[in-house]
């Protein structure tokens, strides 16, 4: 039961995330959204590691690798941003078919 | 636990990793040293590699002597030790031409003191991916070597390169996790994160399809599927040339070949006809709408990298004949044909990439009309070029025809029609988009070179487009090289090579 509503939990953090990655306009909501989105596949990851008994250490161990290299692209796509704002003043992705 | 075990194919991850810590660490002090060194070092680990392979047949080599489930698995096979070959051949011939390729300018310098060490760990990621046979550890090169491309596109620093290498950064970003949560999927149904593990304990249902179809949506988005094409153009065209050769001759590769492992490894049981028929579908469409869009640009490095949104469009049309019911033979061949074109496509765009870049170095200016004349000046470019569009219109004897040739038996053999008007439509079209190029470069206009460019970028270039016609030429060493250890039920084609 409690497996069950992690997971539902976790899923629906997961589709929030993309779609807040794909509609909201501003780099920095994108990037929050994208990080909802991890956060949603961690807690599966967590959550789907208990079948009774002791949990699986696999997929926690799994999770940490997952949120070290959220962090690290996290911060890497912050820099990006921040240097594309200083060049450009934009805070918005164009339109991905328009020719930058 | 076993002890230290290391083979030779551990050198075309470590030796890469480490020139890129030296580097990161003497920046420009004995620069060329240290990137020959490691050129070779990695040269030699693939021939040792090769040789083993040869030797011994496909071997698994778990790191460090911890097995599966715990322990990361590698298996050398003919299929890894091709893309491995076509890595190192671009590898090499990228990293000699950057060398002259980042000059003295102030602004060059900055750029090569980060290009190094990115590249190489690049290249590193990606050996690691090619060897890999672990579901997670492909999500860990997939991100490392897509965070390491994001900061080789963004390198000029100039807006449009900002801006193309945070699209791709946030799509592939996104792709991962979709790709992860497939994985994840799978590791709850089967316990494992070994493919083959995997693939011997997972029965067909929809737990299976959830996870497959989500490790192929991810997987659609970093290999820059049609409809997920529209990131690629902007970031490819915009990156630095070398890099540009790389993204569209290696990085675009590796989602592919997760996929074509993933396919060949969990088929037949776990794997749904309809996603191999969409795979399909999506490839002839990339194949038309990537081809005619690169007619339509104006700038010749669009014109490139639409047309690899075009030529990766071939790989997929390689899934529908994996589904049931479709004979050994002829699935075989497509499988032979898909990776047979992921190596030619690799050489013949890298050589056109670089080419490219020689060409806009000298006139200063990347639209095609600043292309005119310049033939005359820089024939050995223009025969590089040249070279490289005889593979990718799939003209015989360029290694852009077997393949193509090969899909188009496996579609007449099975009746199928659509197949074959895609590929000779696309053949005619890549024949529409490269001589828009070649005309200019052959016209008889006087023009005067901004800079003249050195001699060893057009060398590179040339090299690289020799080799896409002398893998073409030498079908049968790579046939029978994919033969060793291909995944089970595709192996009857290549088992009639001789």
């Amino acid at each position: 039961m409690t497996v069950t509503i992690y997971s539902m939990a976790a899923i629906a953090l997961f589709v929030l995330g993309l779609y807040g990655l794909w509609w909201q306009p501003h780099l920095l909501r994108k990037l929050v959204s994208l990080n909802i989105a991890s956060a949603g596949a961690f807690l599966l990851m967590v959550a789907l590691a208990f079948r009774g008994g002791d949990p699986d250490p696999v997929p926690h161990a799994l999770v940490l690798t997952g949120i070290v290299i959220s962090v690290s692209a996290t911060a890497f796509a912050v820099v990006l941003a921040a240097r594309r704002y200083r060049e450009t003043g934009a805070v918005e992705l164009d339109d991905p078919e328009e020719r930058p | 636990m076993t002890g230290w075990t290391l083979g030779p194919e551990a050198g075309l991850v470590g030796f890469p990793a480490l020139g890129a810590v030296v580097l990161a660490i003497t920046a420009a002090r004995g620069r060329r040293l240290v990137v020959g060194l490691t050129l070779a070092a990695t040269l030699v680990a693939l021939v040792m590699t090769l040789t083993r392979l040869l030797s011994v047949g496909a071997y698994e080599q778990d790191i460090g002597g911890w097995g599966a489930p715990l322990g990361i698995g590698w298996r050398i096979d003919g299929f890894a030790v091709l893309m491995l070959g076509l890595s190192v051949a671009v590898g090499i011939a990228v990293s000699i031409y950057s060398l002259a390729y980042f000059g003295d300018e102030p602004g060059d310098r900055r750029r090569a003191l980060f290009f190094w060490p990115l590249w190489f760990f690049l290249w590193s990621a990606l050996h690691g991916l090619f060897l890999s046979r672990d579901l997670f550890n492909w999500y860990v090169t997939l991100e490392l070597s897509g965070l390491a491309a994001v900061a080789l596109i963004a390198l000029s620093g100039r807006a449009d390169a900002l801006t193309g290498s945070l699209r791709y950064l946030l799509l592939a970003l996104a792709a991962s996790l979709l790709y992860l949560l497939g994985v994840v999927v799978l590791y709850s149904a089967t316990g494992s994160l070994d493919l083959a593990q995997v693939a011997a304990r997972l029965t067909p249902g929809p737990v299976a399809l959830a996870a497959i179809l989500l490790i192929t949506a991810g997987l659609v988005v970093k290999s820059a599927l049609f409809p997920a094409h529209f990131w690629l153009p902007s970031a490819h065209a915009s990156a630095p040339s070398p890099v540009s050769a790389v993204l569209s001759a290696l990085v675009v590769k590796g989602g592919f070949y997760i996929l074509a492992r993933t396919m060949t490894g969990l088929w037949p049981a776990a794997v749904a006809d309809g996603v191999l028929l969409g795979l399909g579908w999506l490839g002839g469409a990339a194949v038309l709408w990537g081809s005619l869009l690169a007619i339509r640009q104006q700038h010749l490095k669009l014109v490139i990298a639409y047309s690899t949104v075009a030529q990766l469009g071939y790989l997929f049309m390689a899934f529908p004949f994996w589904m049931e019911g479709v004979g050994e033979q002829v699935a075989s061949r497509a499988w032979a044909g898909a990776a047979y074109q992921a190596v030619s496509h690799g050489l013949a765009k890298a050589a056109l990439f670089l080419a490219a870049g020689v060409l806009i170095h000298a006139r200063g200016r990347d639209d095609l009309d600043a292309l005119r004349g310049l033939g005359a000046h820089l024939p050995v470019t223009a025969t590089a070029m040249a070279l490289a569009g005889i593979s990718l219109m799939g003209i015989p004897p360029g290694a852009g025809f077997l393949p193509k040739w090969m899909m188009m038996t496996a579609a007449i053999q099975e009746g199928r029609i659509l197949p074959i008007v895609v590929l000779i439509t696309g053949g005619l079209l890549a024949v529409g988009y490269l001589f828009r190029i070649f005309r200019r470069l052959l016209a008889a206009d006087d023009v005067v070179l901004a800079h003249p460019p050195p001699r060893i970028l057009e060398l590179a270039a040339l090299g690289l487009a020799i080799l896409s016609i002398v893998t073409g030429l030498s079908s049968l060493p790579i046939l029978s090289l994919l033969r060793i250890g291909a995944p089970e039920g595709f192996a009857a084609y290549l088992e009639s090579v001789p």
